[in-house]
């Protein structure tokens, strides 16, 4: 299947991923059914609330689809709200995810939207700090087997990875800087 | 924007303001009076919830003067739900600004629905760190709140009828007069920003982009699932249902279909079946039948 990068539109910032894509040159496209998935050979899950998503994956099928493309192989990167929806947990609450993510996140992590914040990352694999965009972001608190921590902000993981799936608890859609879309796009 | 300097971050910036507005693109933020409302909108699929003490209809029904809400009630519904939690303060009236930052509500709504603090002047928004959304008719109205520090625009509507009417006018308005910029000659900006009463630059930019220089959502009047998928449709990024749920027969249902509704507006088939058996909807008002002291939307400068 030549390259496509499907972007979740059911609900979020999936403009600002498809903008980062067309900036290096990647072709993508808006995933809102089970038909649209079928044409991607990777999925990015954007920002946005993960309640809602949650419901809006449920209703139309993807909750079942999204899993299937993934023990085929599929690469998925989730932010924010998509790194909340691949978990398995979410940290006091029985919310629904997809769970394809063995770790366990905290929402709201940082607290309320006063708290959200800009700051410069190291992350594993690239060579200058990241200039990371916290908006009422998630932390990870728990990884499971081969999960393994790429960033972390004050001593909390706010990125990972494990075998094809990536979850940042920030926004690289939200800056030029497209080195996070690259990594994914090599995984 | 304030740095933290011990913890190497900026707050309160630009790009955070208007993030926070990106993330709640395509999807429904709903007004709710208690903690029980702000349950059912988020089991319902709300992006985020605006906390009130009544409904924009019953502030229409109650008349007298409309204020902030009282802050127990913002701090119960922030309480009761993860999701974000906007509240509304009068236009101009800053203080009130003030303590809902200090509440630390997400998003705060300098609304005509309450009434005007300050008969000539917006609150100076750009000194917050809390994000602010503004309401428009046009063109010209939603550059003077960008350049004020609005980082959301959203249609004006007439708030607590029920009538889409005039969220469809303004709708329609902006996005034909963003066309109209857009298409212009660069030599032509001057003599259209003197016409829109807009700042220069913020012209310049609509020139430049297409679009507002931040997202445009729409509010006031929509009841259906059908009256939001249309505003979707004319151009709007996201949907605030006031009264037209919590006023209905099954809010519960209703919230649900809505929700459905933005998500899928470019699909008719599944429009159809959201909107099948979802009981009564709120009664409402026409709004050509509003005596011109009733209507909201006039208010703002």
């Amino acid at each position: 299947m030549p390259e496509t990068v499907g972007v979740l539109s059911l609900q979020g910032d999936f403009e600002r991923h498809l903008v980062a894509l067309d900036r290096i040159g990647v072709p993508g496209r808006e995933v809102r059914t089970v038909a649209d998935l079928d044409e991607c050979s990777r999925l990015i899950i954007p920002g946005g609330e993960s309640t809602t998503l949650g419901i809006l994956l449920r209703r139309c099928g993807l909750d079942q689809a999204i899993p299937e493309r993934a023990r085929a192989g599929m690469p998925i990167w989730g932010t924010c709200m998509g790194l909340i929806l691949l978990a398995k947990e979410v940290e006091g609450s029985d919310q629904w995810t997809l769970g394809l993510l063995d770790v366990t996140v905290r929402r709201n992590a940082f607290g309320r939207q006063v708290y959200s914040f800009e700051t410069d990352l190291t992350i594993r694999g690239l060579e200058r700090p990241f200039h990371a965009v916290f908006i009422r972001a998630p932390i990870v608190t728990r990884l499971g087997v081969g999960v393994e921590p790429i960033a972390e902000h004050e001593g909390k993981v706010v990125a990972v990875r494990s075998g094809k799936m990536l979850g940042t608890a920030f926004h690289p859609e939200l800056t030029e800087d497209s080195r996070v879309h690259e990594l994914f796009l090599n995984l | 924007m304030s740095q933290n300097q011990n913890r190497n971050e900026q707050i309160g910036t630009w790009r955070l303001k208007v993030g926070l507005a990106e993330m709640l693109k395509g999807g429904v933020i709903m007004d709710v009076v208690t903690p029980e409302h702000a349950r059912i909108a988020e089991k319902a699929g709300a992006v985020a919830v605006m906390a009130l003490e009544r409904v924009p209809a019953d502030i229409r029904a109650h008349g007298g003067v409309a204020r902030m809400s009282d802050p127990e009630i913002i701090k119960r519904i922030q309480d009761a739900v993860t999701i974000p939690v906007m509240a509304k303060c009068r236009i101009g009236h800053f203080v009130e600004a003030e303590i809902l930052q200090a509440l630390e509500v997400d998003y705060i709504d300098e609304s005509e629905v309450l009434t005007p603090a300050d008969p000539e002047n917006h609150v100076w928004k750009h000194d917050f760190t809390v994000p602010f959304v503004c309401g428009a008719r046009n063109l010209g109205e939603a550059l003077r709140r960008c350049a004020e520090g609005a980082a959301m625009i959203r249609t004006k509507g007439e708030a607590g009828t029920g009538d889409v009417i005039e969220a469809v006018r303004h709708m329609r308005t902006i996005m034909s007069e963003i066309r109209r910029v857009a298409s212009a000659r660069e030599d032509e900006l001057v003599a259209i920003a003197k016409e829109l009463n807009a700042p220069l630059d913020l012209v310049q930019e609509v020139h430049e982009k297409g679009r507002l220089p931040v997202p445009n959502f729409s509010a006031g009047g929509i009841a259906t699932p059908a009256d939001a998928a249309l505003m979707m449709k004319l151009g709007a990024e996201a949907v605030f249902v006031g009264s037209g749920i919590f006023k209905s027969g099954d809010p519960e249902r209703r919230a649900e279909a809505i929700v459905e509704a933005v998500a899928h507006y470019n699909d008719p088939a599944v429009l159809a079946r959201v909107s099948a058996g979802l009981g009564e909807p709120m009664v409402g008002i026409n709004v050509s039948s509003l005596p011109p002291e009733e209507q909201l939307a006039v208010r703002g400068w």
